[in-house]
């Protein structure tokens, strides 16, 4: 719990709810007749609208990016070190909108809502969504919001692949796209982690082909696998060898297969913490949408075709030591957005801590987001 | 302001798709895209001078020409590749000379001339490698490695095959001097040449 509330802190922070009647036709064929999304706001709309930015978020995130709900919090939003008054999205100049994506099981419609049709969770029926149908429900949002264009839509990871879809879904509704340690489809190895993933919280016993809410239970065991296996793909050998080494718990083997390693019980405390907050069938469905994401497949491949109605600017930023999407995936963005002739900034941040790095608030990728972020306030009359 | 700067806007066309290797701090390109609206961006390997690009609206791309070249960059698609002091502090200049020519109609290269009257004097008189304004390092610590003269650098044209379109001689300073102009390979610091291999101007 913060003593007090830190002066770079956009502070107390509320969400709320905001309904949406208006059908969504999604790619996999079906409809959804209306929905919620929980968002949160930060800073204030100036009067021409100008200076919105769009916060989206990753496989395991939600709509509380900064700030604190409540002054008992032990952490504050999940990417509150770049979000707040003086921080590369300066609050003080943008209006920040952050909310949690359909499926989400953080408030947002998804698979532990109410489907109506039953009056039970939907579960398993509920639609396995992809980065397109996200993109299409927070083009509603900014409707809602009376914002026309985004001065920029930002996002790391699966949140740097809605900024991607942004711009080519609507090109007129953005003027900067900044995507960070992102990739412009996964490769077969990342598929290959998240079946994994998948695999363990399906075959828990206790997921109930999905409808384990009926049961009154929750797939711990399986929820708790799949987060230790993506966890490992989240860090770089070098950050976990420095933060556990071959460190035991105790001083000597106990020659049998309990957590005797740091690394072992870390990885299980992880993933038991996550296996209460988190939902599986919302962990199935946006791993399923980070596999289905390749916009240069309709176009045989070839990404700088589908980048054609793109007008944007982009900003590209990758990891060093990332593996997860190592900097030659960004650099296949950012080569394909060059011969598009589409207008692109890229830099590779030398960082230890893998895929996570983009969370973690280092020296040079500070300046450069600062930079390009105060830049884009100037732009816009902030 | 800079001489350099001017000359290199007189041969920018309006709207011209510009690349800038080794673009440092992003001065010219920012200069170019308000003087001349032109588009492109620069190649930079400097954080410092990467952040100050962004900052200022350069577009700018972290690429080592050392080690990346410019493979990832189609044939004819920019109308000018410049390359302004950093020629001699390159692998291989031959190759990127060649390669700047793969992917721009045309090149504009600057760099320092290693037979200035005051860098022969020196070595001359002292025995010792010869420091400049243009050439401030010590020889062990120097990121120049390939210097060369005017002449040496109109040579490896010519055995290119590549056309020397103009070249304007300057100072330390980036001025203008008729002693440079009349003894270019001696009084001359920094040239600006514009080559290309198109045969019609």
């Amino acid at each position: 719990m913060p003593d007090a509330l830190p002066s770079d802190s956009v502070g107390l922070v509320s969400p709320k709810t905001i309904r949406f009647d208006a059908p969504l036709e999604l790619a996999c064929g079906q409809t959804l007749a209306h929905y919620e999304l929980v968002v949160e706001t930060y800073g204030t709309l100036n009067a021409d609208a100008s200076n919105a930015v769009l916060i989206c978020h990753a496989l395991s995130g939600h709509h509380h990016a900064a700030g604190f709900h409540s002054l008992d919090d032990r952490k504050p939003g999940w990417w509150d070190s770049c979000i707040g008054p003086g921080k590369p999205i300066d609050t003080n100049r943008f209006y920040v909108v952050s909310l949690n994506n359909l499926g989400g099981c953080h408030g947002s419609t998804g698979p532990n809502s109410l489907n109506p049709d039953t009056g039970k969770p939907y579960g398993p029926d509920f639609p396995v969504v992809t980065v397109a149908d996200w993109v299409a429900s927070q083009a509603r949002l900014a409707d809602h919001l009376g914002i026309e264009q985004w001065a920029a839509v930002v996002g790391g990871s699966l949140g740097g692949m809605q900024a991607l879809q942004w711009s080519l879904d609507f090109p007129d509704r953005l003027r900067h796209a900044v995507v960070i340690a992102s990739t412009p489809r996964l490769t077969a190895q990342n598929i290959a982690f998240n079946e994994v993933a998948r695999q363990a919280i399906t075959s828990d016993p206790e997921f109930h082909e999905g409808r384990y809410y009926d049961e009154n239970l929750v797939p711990r065991r399986g929820l708790m696998l799949a987060r230790m296996v993506g966890h490992i793909t989240y860090l770089s050998d070098a950050s976990m060898g420095e933060k556990f080494g071959r460190e035991l718990r105790e001083e000597a083997y106990k020659f049998g297969f309990d957590a005797e390693f740091q690394v072992e019980s870390y990885l299980r405390y992880q993933g038991e913490r996550f296996s209460e907050v988190f939902d599986a069938n919302t962990y199935l469905l946006m791993t399923r949408a980070l596999d289905y994401f390749d916009p240069a497949y309709e176009f045989g491949g070839d990404l700088s075709k589908a980048l054609a109605p793109a007008t944007c600017e982009y900003l590209v930023l990758s990891f060093s030591t990332d593996w997860r999407f190592s900097p030659a995936r960004s650099e296949e963005m950012v080569n394909a957005m060059i011969s598009a002739r589409k207008r692109v900034n890229y830099a590779e941040i030398d960082a230890p801590w893998g895929h996570d790095a983009f969370l973690i608030p280092t020296p040079r990728y500070t300046d450069i987001f600062t930079a390009y972020m105060d830049r884009v306030a100037r732009e816009a009359g902030a | 302001m800079r001489a350099d700067l001017e000359i290199i806007q007189q041969w920018v066309q309006p709207g011209d798709h510009v690349l800038d290797l080794g673009c440092g701090d992003g001065t010219l390109l920012d200069f170019l895209q308000k003087e001349r609206n032109a588009t492109g961006f620069g190649l930079e390997i400097n954080p410092d001078h990467i952040t100050t690009c962004m900052g200022k609206g350069v577009r700018v791309i972290e690429q080592n020409l050392d080690t990346q070249g410019l493979d990832n960059f189609d044939n004819g698609m920019f109308d000018i590749v410049l390359m302004t002091q950093a020629l001699q502090a390159v692998r291989r200049p031959d190759k990127v000379i060649d390669e700047m020519l793969r992917v721009g109609r045309e090149g504009i290269v600057t760099f320092p001339n290693f037979a200035h009257w005051r860098l022969r004097w020196g070595l001359t008189l002292s025995g010792r490698m010869p420091e400049s304004d243009a050439l401030p390092y010590k020889w062990y610590n120097t990121p120049n490695i390939r210097l060369c003269t005017f002449k040496d650098f109109e040579a490896l044209c010519r055995q290119k095959g590549i056309r020397i379109k103009s070249r304007r001689v300057v100072d330390g300073q980036h001025q203008n001097s008729w002693l440079a102009r009349a003894w270019p390979n001696l009084m001359g610091e920094i040239a600006i040449y514009r080559i290309t291999r198109e045969t019609t101007s």
